[in-house]
């Protein structure tokens, strides 16, 4: 990637000779020098892990002695069966926990987006005064660590606490955010007097869930989670947009004001056509992050209330460090990792696919310019 | 790309098209772009309001510490406490063990940043700068593995602690933390983008591969050591699942797996919000007073880079 787009500095040593007493002898040997270390940790550290895990997915280790010793057995894709379709308990909170990361990613991704987006260009405005302060106030969840912030939303969110405190005064009732279990598509449906597992969808669909179960959404804990992160993730994807817009600089947006397109057009016309790069990038980073949520789910205890907060990435850990079960956690770590790998290279496609549909675009945005030019003419 | 006009007649033509296909969303359009004439102020409105939902929570941390324990749970909202109460912090330095969770927490950062910026500017330097057979396939693996999540590699990374007997043990919490692919891709980067021409003459000079390395090209990547230095110290100090799988005696616990403890009730009866608040504040500190100096720094770089 980088090699690519910056070949000039890396490539010249290439082209000159590596031995001999010029002033590049020497380099083979410090170049391997200078990398050891780096080569040695990661090597130890996580390339072998891997491997080690990957053995013990598909073992009967038990967690006692070393996994790699002769009385350990083979026992092929049995572990990852029993989370996948032995039609027993494990599968089926293993299902739950899917279940929840999927409503979990579904809200996520687009909100911290949205939110990352607007406040990034509402800060890039020149003329905003104490632009500064702004984008501190944005930024500083994001560099403070998730337990901090977790703990400062248990008490946030308590039963009497400050956000049920504020619905009051609204002339509403708050939930007991954290041990309340519903689903909130469930309470909406409940509102329609659709009653609990309707017969039409108490059905299996898949992973010994119910079609019910699965179009719970989000349970209201976990709604509390989606805040949390929304929270602490969207400062980080705002100085992401901040960078691109400022790449981008103000010349082409004054253009676009100065021939009377409004704030509104400018935004949908100007300037997201121009940071779709960016917004790939983020997406896929919260794609691939929002998979990945684990200390939270830690500190507000491990899938509490009724596994409604249970997501793969603690399921795989509990699985071995708590039921001692090494087998099926490992294998939990490897489908997790299939899932975030398929992901990556999902999004990939798109990115693809998506600049062969620029052709298409581009007639709507001559359309939204002419427009802005002819408003301008109503203007004068 | 600018947004020059286009011909009279071309333009007259266009807009008649638009009107005869989206008289609809025209319509919608126009009253869109004279209600966004008061934009300013709705625009200053939502920020602000944006401000106060991000700031507020730290602001109500931080009275809650100083309140007492009903006074916090009766009025979470009130920004002054009714009677100012010091009780969190004395117990946090009496009762809980939270100068041992300090000072693992400064341990491991300390060594892990001072590692981490230097392996990696190392390991780094040789990618960018010196020709050595096997480099190419050393960067494309370093690019595969800063692709495995972490949490993927929790148990993993237990299994070999284990293997080596470094489980439980400063080491196990340490050595695998102090060289990430991440930052060898940022110092690279950056390495690339400085002229060659300086260390060459150095090198003409007399000057060995290491002293180059070390008295002309890193005093020139400062810019990108300070980015380093800071994802290196954030990263290492805000570290939890790392150190959950590594450790279980009390003795190696640092303040996020020790505060995580205390919230997750290992202090027994009642919510003890000013207990929790005062060690969420508390340990917020150093990543904040790292963020308020180089503040300018991250907020002008483009240092997402390292992500995308």
């Amino acid at each position: 990637m980088t090699a690519n787009a910056l070949p000039h500095a890396a490539r010249r040593g290439d082209k000159r000779p590596t031995r001999g007493n010029g002033i590049r002898s020497g380099e083979g040997r410090y170049g391997w020098l200078f990398t050891a270390p780096a080569i040695i940790i990661i090597g130890v550290f996580l390339v072998l892990p891997i491997f080690l895990a990957l053995w013990v997915s598909v073992s009967d280790w038990s967690g006692l002695g070393s996994p790699i010793n002769s009385q350990v057995g083979f026992v092929g894709a049995k572990n990852y069966q029993s989370v996948l379709t032995a039609g027993g308990l494990a599968e089926q909170t293993f299902g739950t926990s899917i279940r929840n990361n999927l409503w979990f990613v579904v809200f996520v991704v687009p909100l911290q987006t949205a939110i990352a987006l607007f406040l990034a260009v509402q800060v890039n405005r020149r003329l905003l005064r104490a632009r500064g302060f702004f984008r501190t106030a944005f930024y500083f969840p994001s560099v403070t660590s998730a337990v901090a912030i977790t703990g400062i939303f248990i008490f946030l969110f308590a039963s009497s606490g400050a956000v049920n405190q504020i619905i009051a005064a609204l002339g509403g009732t708050g939930p007991t955010w954290f041990a309340d279990s519903r689903g909130i598509f469930h309470i909406v449906a409940s509102w329609f007097g659709v009653g609990n597992n309707p017969p039409a969808l108490s059905g299996t669909a898949l992973l010994e869930l119910s079609w019910w179960d699965w179009l719970s959404g989000p349970s209201v804990a976990m709604c509390v989670i989606i805040i949390l992160v929304v929270f602490t993730t969207s400062g980080t994807f705002m100085l992401l947009f901040l960078a691109a817009l400022q790449n981008i600089g103000g010349e082409i947006e004054e253009a676009a004001l100065v021939d009377g397109a409004g704030p509104f057009r400018k935004f949908f016309g100007v300037t997201l056509p121009m940071l779709k790069p960016i917004l790939f990038t983020v997406l896929t980073l919260g794609l691939i992050g929002t998979w990945q949520i684990f200390d939270q789910i830690y500190i507000l205890g491990g899938g509490k209330p009724a596994n409604t907060t249970l997501t793969p990435a603690f399921l795989a850990y509990q699985t071995s460090f708590k039921s001692l079960n090494w087998g099926d956690g490992a294998a939990i770590s490897f489908i997790l990792f299939a899932i975030i790998v398929v992901l990556t290279a999902l999004q990939r496609i798109i990115l693809r696919d998506r600049s062969n549909k620029e052709r298409l675009d581009k007639p709507l945005a001559r359309l939204l310019r002419d427009d802005s030019i002819r408003s301008n003419g109503g203007a004068q | 790309m600018s947004t020059t006009a286009l011909p009279a007649e071309v333009d007259t033509a266009i807009q008649a098209t638009i009107k005869a296909q989206l008289p609809v969303r025209r319509a919608g359009r126009r009253s869109a772009w004279q209600r966004y004439r008061v934009g300013p102020i709705l625009s200053y409105a939502m920020l602000i309001l944006f401000a106060a939902i991000y700031i507020y929570p730290f602001l109500v941390a931080l009275s809650g510490s100083f309140k007492t324990d009903a006074d916090a749970t009766a009025n979470p909202l009130q920004l002054i406490p009714r009677d100012w109460s010091f009780a969190a912090y004395t117990r946090l330095f009496t009762n809980v063990p939270l100068p041992l969770w300090a000072m693992n927490s400064i341990i491991v950062t300390v060594v892990v940043t001072v590692c981490r910026v230097f392996l990696d500017s190392l390991a780094a330097y040789a990618l960018s700068r010196l020709s050595f057979r096997g480099r190419t396939l050393i960067f494309s693996s370093l690019i595969a593995v800063m692709s495995v999540p972490n949490v993927v590699l929790l148990i993993p990374r237990f299994l070999v602690l284990k293997q080596f007997g470094m489980y439980d043990t400063y080491m196990g919490m340490i050595i695998p933390l102090i060289v990430d692919a991440g930052g060898i891709f940022i110092m690279k980067q950056f390495f690339e983008s400085i002229p060659v021409s300086v260390e060459e003459a150095a090198r003409i000079d007399g000057a060995g591969i290491f002293r180059t390395f070390w008295t002309i090209v890193l005093p020139m990547a400062r810019p990108a050591l300070v980015t380093l230095f800071i994802l290196s110290f954030q990263g290492s100090w805000n570290e939890f699942g790392s150190f959950i799988v590594s450790t279980q005696s009390p003795g190696l616990r640092t303040l996020t797996t020790g505060i995580a403890g205390l919230f997750s009730g290992q202090l027994g009866s009642g919510n003890q919000f000013p207990l929790k608040l005062a060690a969420a504040i508390l340990m917020t500190i150093p990543v904040a007073v790292i963020f308020f100096i180089f503040q300018r720094k991250i907020m002008n770089t483009t240092e997402g880079g390292e992500k995308g």
